[in-house]
């Protein structure tokens, strides 16, 4: 079975603020995005009868929000979550399980308002073989494979601090994101290092800031007056590898990247070339590269320099994290919802940095410390008839 | 307020590994049937689920796979930063973190693939394995 086409994107929104949000909690700003995703797509809560959330419980969300859900999802692995709970969604609304799919991401990175605490125990894995090394967050742990990754293709410390100036090019468009000054490679290298090879401006932000999707079957959607266009779910996947990074089968790519692209793209027919726009989780200003790469848009050891030569940049041929990213745009801890805020936006044609015509989108995420991945192919009505 | 290093918290699977630790010895399991040496600690082997699965003091010799040079300390290693957070490629094949010391943590010093060797760090009750480079390699 392929859930190509069946469901839709038909609420989007995110809180009505991004970056330092002091006076919500964690949980407030689940329920403000979703609020305002209702808002979005005109629906009542009473509509709603699947929620799924990660970071705070699905069933928190439900009963802030008086909702009686007959399909609750709490997939929580990491950032790419909101990826995977679209997937599982699209599924669940394809067999039946339910009609109105809520999914909401509400972190206060920044503030740490009624946020959940970081530190894994002793006695877990991560707690016997990492955290004694004095690993001290994801600047420690994610790009602890640079430097393999440089040794084997030849990426130049240049080539990655080109992934933090295009991306800024794109949020100096975009009036929300939270860093928006032009920045240079110069800029970048002279940054202060924070886990050599990474400088700060290759490091995301942390802020606050929250999102909500709804989705429901596009026969429904059809049959509803709604005031933007739905987003189509063309294909989706999702896969894995460890809780540590240190066990990555392969430093220099991530296995569960090419799994759920993969599975992805062969569920929604397409080819890379018919992607008109694309969203890589950003945590670190390696990830496009290796993400680029795994997702097959460019061959092994091509990324670095298809970003520094210009292309994922405003005018290039593949543009990329066209809202800023992670690295400008906001990064709230779980920043995979933000991505696919920023697909639908671009397929409804109401971006800040919009991209002329865009009929597909991928949004593909990572969770942990490439731990996990999610991939969504989203696209315009046009695509999704075909 | 200063925090003392964390400590890692032996489970049952886990144990044989701190105990070899303790011991001055770096030990992990290799599969009977299928010969392969894994890491971390498991009831049975990951690649063809026998559990008939042996502890081996391995030779402790291993080759610099990838790192980064923390700049940030974490909480008990301030006197430390910067360190190193290491990737290293056992000989026998599994990889695993670890702390380099006895080099200085600067990258000119630190060439990937280089030569290593374990050493035994005292943390709390237990001894830490962490890699050193390697008596006789040129550096």
């Amino acid at each position: 079975m392929s859930v190509r086409g069946k469901v839709a994107i038909i609420g989007a929104a995110e809180t009505d603020s991004l970056g330092i949000i002091p006076d919500r909690s964690a949980l407030q700003l689940h329920a403000e995005a979703a609020r305002n995703a209702f808002s979005d797509c005109g629906i009542s809560k009473s509509d709603v009868d699947g929620v799924a959330a990660a970071g705070q419980s699905p069933i928190a969300v439900a009963d802030y929000l008086g909702i009686t859900p007959r399909y609750i999802d709490g997939t929580a692995i990491g950032g790419c979550s909101f990826m995977v709970h679209v997937r599982h969604a699209s599924a669940a609304i394809a067999a039946g399980l339910c009609d109105v799919v809520l999914i909401t991401h509400g972190e206060s990175g920044r503030s740490r308002v009624g946020a959940a605490p970081r530190a894994p125990d002793g006695a877990s894995l991560q707690g016997q073989f990492e955290v004694p090394y004095g690993i001290w967050g994801p600047p420690t742990l994610f790009p602890i494979g640079v430097l393999r990754y440089m040794k084997k293709f030849g990426l130049t410390h240049e080539q990655l601090a080109s992934v933090a100036v295009a991306q800024r090019k794109w949020a100096s468009r975009n009036p929300r994101a939270y860093k928006r000054a032009l920045i240079t490679l110069e800029d970048v290298l002279a940054s202060p290092m924070i886990a050599y090879p990474m400088h700060l401006l290759e490091c995301c932000l942390v802020t606050d800031g929250g999102g909500a999707l709804i989705l429901t079957s596009a026969e429904r959607a059809a049959a509803m007056d709604l005031p933007r266009p739905p987003v189509y779910v063309l294909g989706t996947g999702e896969s894995a590898e460890s809780t540590m990074i240190s066990m990555m089968e392969d430093f220099t790519s991530s296995r569960a990247f090419r799994m759920s692209a993969a599975r992805a793209f062969a569920e929604a027919g397409i080819a890379h070339s018919e992607v008109d726009h694309l969203m890589i989780y950003d945590a670190f200003a390696h990830l496009p590269i290796y993400g680029l790469e795994d997702l097959g848009f460019v061959g092994r050891g091509e990324a670095g320099a298809f970003i520094s030569e210009g292309n994922t940049e405003p005018g290039g041929k593949l543009p990329l994290n066209t809202n800023g990213g992670g690295l400008s745009y906001t990064h709230t801890g779980m920043y995979g919802m933000f991505a696919i805020q920023e697909s639908v936006r671009q397929l409804r044609g109401d971006a800040a940095a919009q991209v002329p015509g865009v009929n597909v989108s991928v949004a593909h995420g990572v969770g942990g410390m490439f731990m996990s991945a999610g991939t969504l192919v989203l696209g315009t009505a046009d695509v999704a008839r075909t | 307020m200063s925090v003392d290093k964390p400590v890692p918290k032996p489970t049952p699977e886990t144990q044989p590994y701190w105990d070899g630790a303790l011991a001055a010895e770096l030990r992990i399991q290799r599969c009977t049937p299928c010969r392969e040496f894994y890491f971390y600690p498991r009831l049975f082997c990951p690649r063809c689920m026998s559990a008939d699965v042996q502890w081996v003091t391995v030779s402790g010799r291993a080759r610099l796979h990838s790192y980064v040079i923390n700049h940030r300390a974490a909480p008990g290693f301030e006197a430390d930063a910067p360190y190193v957070i290491a990737i290293v490629e056992l000989e026998e094949g599994p990889r695993m973190m670890a702390n380099l010391v006895g080099v200085e943590p600067r990258p000119e010093m630190l060439t990937l693939d280089m030569d290593l060797e374990v050493a035994f760090a005292q943390r709390g009750d237990l001894r830490l394995p962490v890699f050193r480079p390697a008596s006789g390699s040129v550096s």
